[in-house]
């Protein structure tokens, strides 16, 4: 953390004036996209025992690069802890942060953090183990809570035992490999943190049966990419990637049939707006005409990202529920495409 | 017939060509360009933090800290200031700061001297135990102890029920857990309460008065020795006070815990975790270990080489004068060797208190986790943070490094 406050420090002592505008032009040159993930969060981001990093997060940066350069492979990963993530962001270590990050309004304003949207509806919840017969979190009082330090649950987690008249005893944790130590070693009762990381640490354990994500959620966590302030063309490129992803779904395009669809224009004006058959959309904000054919081709629609990384039919198993389409009932909305 | 001094008139010219004057311009020269190019990085500093929006400003430790800290000395919640949470966080680190200074010295002192041993085994032994530690980075020992105290003793559910697993120890007064340690605590059926100092910390008055009376009973006790040895020098007579010295030292405070009505709390099972009770959780348990292993390791390298530093005639010179191997340590070498252990180990002291700043591996508030930590990612403010945080540890070194050297002015060879 320390290392990474120096590294601020020192740009901040030496750089005269501002470096940072036209974080594209840097991009280009550079060749490759800089990713900010979690530091390992199964479905979300973490690397198999090849270093691929792969997750619902990871995919986000995928179709940011297919989306500039044709090539969702060109992405170098910076896995950040959640203390030092917005140094890291706002010191330019890498161009955009995808860490499952609450969208928050002093993180937006005091932190000078541009959020491109939401690309998650989580909420913070409590895991305890199965055999402690705690059904609710109101029952908790007394017990010891592991928590990760530098995250919004922390604040959360004080407020819900204040306002409720309980005690309890925090465990603070660096990381949530360390969390999941502490839990499964049974050095506290209850593990909280957004309901999708909880699921992931539950699928993680082996034996998921043996614990159980209680019904409360007790805060608003609204997940989304972010990039530091300064650079509106940049947010627009980032905001405007995930919309295309949620758009797709929308429309029906997935990566298989993209392509296709893309080769001449379709009856649906949007469609052909999106991937370039129609007016010189991506023009506006300096992407190659086919940006979003690459992106959905390479890494899907919005729908798909889900399903691959942690949908009901993968070990994190979680449901769409708030996460669908706002045509299916849910809360997944982009602004039109014109 | 005397010659006046020759009058000197100084020219501008002289600080340049005259040798008297040129090494002192060239050094204030040399420090007003270091002072320049300091200015300068902290101007532009400020300047771009500005252009980033973020000025520096300590307004934010006046705001509620909005999170809790498990191990809290002084009154803090929630709603508290991060002024506080940083408090609390100090007084954190002096505790395993003190702790293992003092911990770490004993250690170090008895296996700098037992690895001098002429027991080849225990020699041995304590070779290994050295270079053991302080060959590992100290992080993975603290990792290390902590993850030993998790997965090694019981978890508080299993103390649970009629047929428990676990059982307290030592008439089911302790509780060692995977948690932490209970130990038994002080308490008084008819205290005298607390007394708040400028409503920042609350003091027990019982502690106070419990401190008081052995202070006295400790100076009347030496008071007593000191009557003794006169009478010895005038007399050549030793009158017999050891019982008296013990008597002061030890009834006063006895008759004290009686009158306020002394009992110990004892640890008890109540929910998810032990109730009452001394709690010495395992975060700072397994940072206390491993600080104090880590840095005896280098104290007993310290003692060994103070004590090799003594001549071996002075051993000899002891032997001859009938002094058993015991007391011609401690009367005759580390004396001396102290003079040679004592500025080097200024510097252990302080590199544990620096190292304290791992804590937040384990999860130990100390002030590099409430102020340096969450303060720091609630508030963005990195600077102002960091920079308080430096300007505590330097606070904290220079005080060791003060007593230190008052210490070893008292112990150093005495030129007269």
């Amino acid at each position: 953390m320390k290392i990474k406050f120096l590294i601020a420090a020192v740009a901040a002592t030496f750089i005269t004036g501002s470096a940072y505008s036209a974080t594209l032009d840097d991009v280009m040159a550079r060749g490759h996209l800089e990713c900010g993930v979690s530091t390992g969060l199964p479905g979300f981001a973490s690397p198999d025992d090849q270093g691929v990093w792969s997750g619902f997060d990871v995919d986000y940066c995928r179709a940011l690069a297919a989306a500039i350069f044709g090539d969702s492979n060109a992405v170098k990963y910076n896995p950040v802890s959640t203390k030092n993530r917005f140094t890291a962001l706002a010191s330019g270590e890498f161009d955009v942060l995808a860490r499952n990050t609450t969208w928050t309004y002093s993180r937006d304003t005091d932190l000078k953090q541009t959020f491109l949207g939401i690309n998650f509806y989580d909420g913070q919840g409590f895991m305890v183990r199965a055999d402690l017969g705690v059904s609710s979190a109101t029952e908790l009082d007394g017990a010891s809570v592991c928590i990760q330090t530098g995250t919004t649950t922390e604040l959360n987690l004080a407020d819900f035992f204040r306002v409720n008249g309980m005690s309890y005893e925090p465990v603070p944790i660096e990381t949530n490999a360390e969390a999941q130590e502490q839990f499964f070693g049974q050095a506290c009762d209850a593990y909280t943190t957004d309901r999708s990381g909880l699921a992931a640490t539950r699928a993680a354990s082996g034996n998921p049966d043996d614990y159980v994500v209680l019904p409360e959620v007790i805060s608003k966590e609204p997940l989304g990419p972010l990039v530091r302030h300064g650079d509106d063309q940049w947010a627009d490129i980032g905001r405007w990637v995930l919309n295309a992803l949620i758009i797709a779904e929308e429309k029906g395009l997935t990566s298989a049939n993209v392509r296709e669809m893309a080769s001449a224009p379709t009856n649906d004006p949007e469609i052909n707006r999106l991937l370039g058959t129609e007016g010189a959309y991506a023009d506006m904000v300096g992407l190659p005409n086919d940006w979003a054919v690459h992106a959905i081709e390479q890494v899907g629609n919005y729908g798909e990202i889900f399903a691959n990384n942690i949908g009901p039919d993968t070990p994190i198993g979680l449901a769409r529920g708030v996460n669908d389409l706002w045509t299916n009932g849910g809360l997944i909305y982009a602004p039109p495409y014109r | 017939m005397t010659e006046a001094p020759l009058k000197k008139t100084f020219t501008i010219g002289m600080l340049l060509y005259d040798t008297r004057y040129r090494s002192m311009t060239i050094q204030i020269f040399a420090l007003v360009c270091f002072m320049l190019l300091v200015s300068w990085l902290i101007s532009n500093t400020i300047q771009n933090l500005e252009t980033l929006g973020k000025g520096v400003e300590l307004w934010f430790l006046f705001e509620p800290a909005s999170y809790d800290i498990n191990q809290k000395l002084i009154e803090y919640d929630s709603r508290s200031t991060h002024l506080r949470a940083a408090f609390v966080g100090l007084i954190n680190t002096l505790i395993v700061a003190i702790l293992g200074c003092i911990t770490a010295t004993v250690l170090g002192i008895i296996i700098g001297i037992l690895r001098l041993s002429r027991n080849w085994i225990v020699a041995k032994i304590m070779t290994c135990w050295v270079e053991m530690f302080r060959n590992v980075p100290v992080l993975l020992w603290i990792v290390f102890f902590m993850a030993i105290l998790i997965e090694t003793f019981p978890t508080p559910s299993s103390f649970r029920g009629e047929n428990a697993e676990s059982s307290l120890l030592l008439w089911e007064s302790v509780a060692v857990t995977n948690r932490g340690t209970y130990l038994p605590e002080p308490l008084f059926h008819n205290g005298l309460g607390d007394v708040s100092i400028f409503g920042v910390v609350d003091v027990s008055l019982d502690f106070v008065a419990f401190l008081i009376i052995l202070v006295v009973g400790i100076l009347v006790s030496n008071f007593l020795k000191k009557r003794a040895d006169a009478t010895q020098q005038a007399t050549g007579r030793r009158p017999l006070v050891w019982p008296y010295r013990i008597a002061v030292i030890v009834i006063p405070p006895l008759i004290l815990l009686y009158v306020l009505g002394f009992y110990l709390g004892l640890p008890e099972l109540k929910g998810f975790n032990f109730k009452g009770g001394i709690y010495l959780r395992n975060s700072l348990i397994a940072l206390w270990l491993a600080l104090s292993c880590y840095t005896s390791a280098f104290i007993a390298e310290i003692v060994r080489a103070g004590i090799m530093a003594i001549s071996k005639g002075q051993t000899e010179a002891a032997y001859s004068l009938g002094l058993r191997p015991g007391p011609t340590m401690n009367l005759v070498i580390l004396p001396q060797a102290l003079r040679v252990i004592i500025p080097p180990l200024i510097s252990q002291f302080l590199n544990l208190t620096k190292n304290s700043s791992l804590a937040i591996s384990v999860g130990y508030m100390d002030i590099t986790g409430t102020l340096g930590g969450i303060t720091l990612n609630q508030t963005g403010r990195e600077l102002e943070t960091i920079l308080l945080l430096m300007l505590v540890f330097l606070s904290i070194s220079l005080s060791i490094s003060a007593v230190m050297n008052w210490y070893n002015s008292t112990v150093k060879i005495k030129e007269r």
